[in-house]
């Protein structure tokens, strides 16, 4: 074996050109399969970390009949809070927020928002909920950034908000923007108005109620609550792994493409090596060599393209996915119409696993596409060969 | 100088398919070759001297006979064992000198070393003295495509040389080069011969070289039609 990876490495680099447009379509692949593998995880860890950031915590209890799918619902989407977690409350540990169904009108135009009530102290979630906790005409509110370009609001505006209360009753009052923030949760943005915790209370008439109690650690584990169902991050985050998984699988495609790019071009330097390299091949037979040993040797041969195509993708490629994970990449469309959190900029990460098992991976088909055509020199007539009489 | 018989062929019938009949190359061959024999298989294309060339080489077998080489009966080797047989001792000389093209002159001389495992010093030193055999330790950087048919061919006689095998098979040697190459070439053959004792058997149809030649056999349809040995 060490001698047949010491006569490829020869050949290879006897080779020439040919083995260098090879090595460099080959080590092309590897860099887009690890950066776009990498922009995937960064992705989905960037995604999760915003979710938890803005919008989950670290997991939470729902009121049985709440669905965030669902805007019917939130009427009746409200209990009070137990006991059990007054103290959490107290502590800040758990941040409890009150959701109801309501409309706006900017500039005269009607437009149906879930109005979210949230303590201005709260420090759980990213929100700048302390702009909530001001003195103001109207009652204070903050929207995201889409909101406020899509609803024309800005800071210092005045828009009236309608909502039903819990007896059915429809009423209607003025709220000043006092703060637009920018996040990359569109769930936290799109078609959402916040306003202080107890002014929603009192409002809706639900004094010590609320929709969602939001935790600040990673619970592993809580107690059942009747009326309450708890919410793990991995079933929070559920909807993030499915639709990186249905991107993965796109990916896959992409990258089956390129590595097969990559594979017609081993394969065809293999075939034609072995067409043209008879007389070589007869001769390492004639030095010594069986015919199995000279099938290794050209599947060496080839295999080795995956492993030159690995320290060239290092050369040059190493530099690019650093660069590329520290500026990170812009995406060409509007992430915040993306329907999950997407940051306008992707970082890329890479982790060990993910580059070993991509060179991995490259290396054995490389090697299986090496080995498919060398087969031939098994059953080829040495003395045949030795002349190049094979056709 | 020739007394130990190495090459035996008894009754060696060698037969190819051709369509659905079959054309007999050699027919019957029986020769033995002695240790330190400087022989020739002579005769036109078609004769069989390349096919006896390649069965004393284990690159072929026969068909009925047998051909023992070194006392491996070519016929029953497995091709693992006819490998050994031509790593350990045996040395090739082609028609069109088939070196490795992207090998230096070095490495194609050091191949046959390596496929026995002598270490790196070792190989150094055999192949410095096989290209000194040959006169050409000054293109040890070379490739063959910067060298001249005669220096090719005499790259091939030291890869053949350098392990120093008990047989030398050399097919039409001088069949690419003019005639001062040649003599060059074969004074160099005559030259280890007689130094290193090795046994080489050629096929050829080339004057030059059955001037040189001590024993020649000459082959016509597949038959030994003279076996003559030179009293010089």
């Amino acid at each position: 074996m060490k001698l047949a990876i010491k006569l490829a490495y020869r050949n290879l680099i006897g080779a020439g050109l040919r083995t260098w447009l090879n090595v460099i379509v080959l080590s092309f692949s590897f860099v887009v399969i690890i950066w776009m593998k990498g922009i995937m995880v960064g992705w989905d860890h960037q995604a999760k970390t915003d979710m938890k950031n803005w919008e989950i915590g670290g997991g939470q209890y729902w009121q049985e009949n709440y669905d965030p799918f669902d805007p019917f619902t939130l009427s009746e989407s409200h209990a009070a809070i137990p006991v059990s977690l007054n103290d959490e409350i107290t502590n800040g540990e758990i941040v409890p927020s009150l959701i109801v169904s309501g409309t706006i009108y900017p500039q005269g135009r009607m437009q149906s928002v879930a109005i979210v009530g949230m303590n201005p102290h709260q420090s759980i979630f990213m929100l700048p909920t302390e702009k909530l906790d001001t003195t103001t005409s109207a009652i204070p509110a903050i929207i995201g950034s889409v909101s406020s370009r899509n609803l024309k609001l800005n800071v210092g505006d005045y828009v009236t908000i309608r909502w039903r209360n819990v007896n059915g009753m429809f009423d209607a009052t003025e709220v000043v923007i006092t703060g637009i923030f920018s996040c990359n949760v569109p769930s936290v943005d799109v078609g959402k108005i916040y306003i202080p915790l107890e002014k929603l209370r009192e409002m809706m008439s639900l004094k010590g109620e609320a929709t969602i109690l939001t935790f600040r650690e990673e619970q592993s584990e809580r107690p059942e609550i009747t009326g309450w169902s708890y919410k793990n991050t991995a079933t929070l985050t559920q909807s993030v792994d499915e639709l990186i998984q249905t991107k993965t699988v796109g990916q896959s495609i992409f990258y089956a493409i390129l590595l097969l790019l990559a594979m017609l071009a081993i394969f065809d330097t293999q075939v034609l090596s072995i067409f043209r390299r008879q007389k070589e091949i007869g001769t390492y037979i004639a030095l010594g060599y069986t015919r199995r040993e000279v099938v290794g040797l050209f599947t060496v041969e080839g295999a080795m393209h995956s492993i030159l195509a690995a320290i060239v993708s290092a050369i040059y490629g190493l530099p690019f996915l650093i660069w590329m994970a520290k500026s990170g990449w812009t995406m060409p469309i509007e992430a915040s119409e993306f329907g999950m959190a997407m940051a306008q900029t992707l970082y890329p990460v890479y982790s060990a696993g993910l580059v070993i098992s991509t060179v991995l991976i490259i290396v054995l088909v490389t090697t299986v596409v090496s080995y498919w055509p060398s087969r031939k020199i098994a059953k080829m007539n040495p003395t045949e060969a030795l002349r190049g009489k094979l056709q | 100088m020739e007394n130990t018989s190495i090459i035996k062929i008894e009754h060696l019938t060698k037969s190819f398919p051709m369509g659905k009949s079959k054309f007999t190359a050699l027919k019957g061959i029986n020769l033995t070759f002695g240790e330190g024999e400087f022989a020739g298989l002579v005769g036109p294309s078609g004769s069989g001297k390349t096919t006896l060339l390649n069965i004393v080489g284990s690159l072929d077998v026969p068909s009925s006979g047998e051909a023992k080489v070194l006392g491996e009966s070519i016929g029953s080797l497995t091709a693992k064992g006819a490998a050994r047989l031509r790593k350990e001792k045996l040395g090739f000389i082609f028609q069109s000198y088939n070196l490795l093209a992207v090998h230096n002159v070095f490495e194609n001389v050091e191949f046959p070393l390596l496929l026995l495992k002598y270490t790196a010093a070792e190989r150094k030193k055999m192949v410095m003295e096989a290209l000194d055999w040959v006169g050409l330790t000054d293109k040890v950087k070379s490739k063959p495509p910067q060298l001249s048919g005669g220096e090719c061919q005499r790259v091939a006689i030291a890869r053949a040389m350098v392990k120093k095998p008990s047989i030398v098979l050399a097919d039409e040697p001088t069949a690419n080069l003019d005639a001062a190459n040649s003599h060059n070439i074969l004074q160099t053959m005559v030259k280890l011969n007689e130094e290193l004792k090795t046994t080489f058997l050629f096929a050829t149809h080339d004057e030059k070289v059955i001037n040189y030649l001590r024993r020649k056999i000459f082959l016509k349809d597949g038959n030994v039609d003279q076996d003559e040995i030179s009293t010089n």
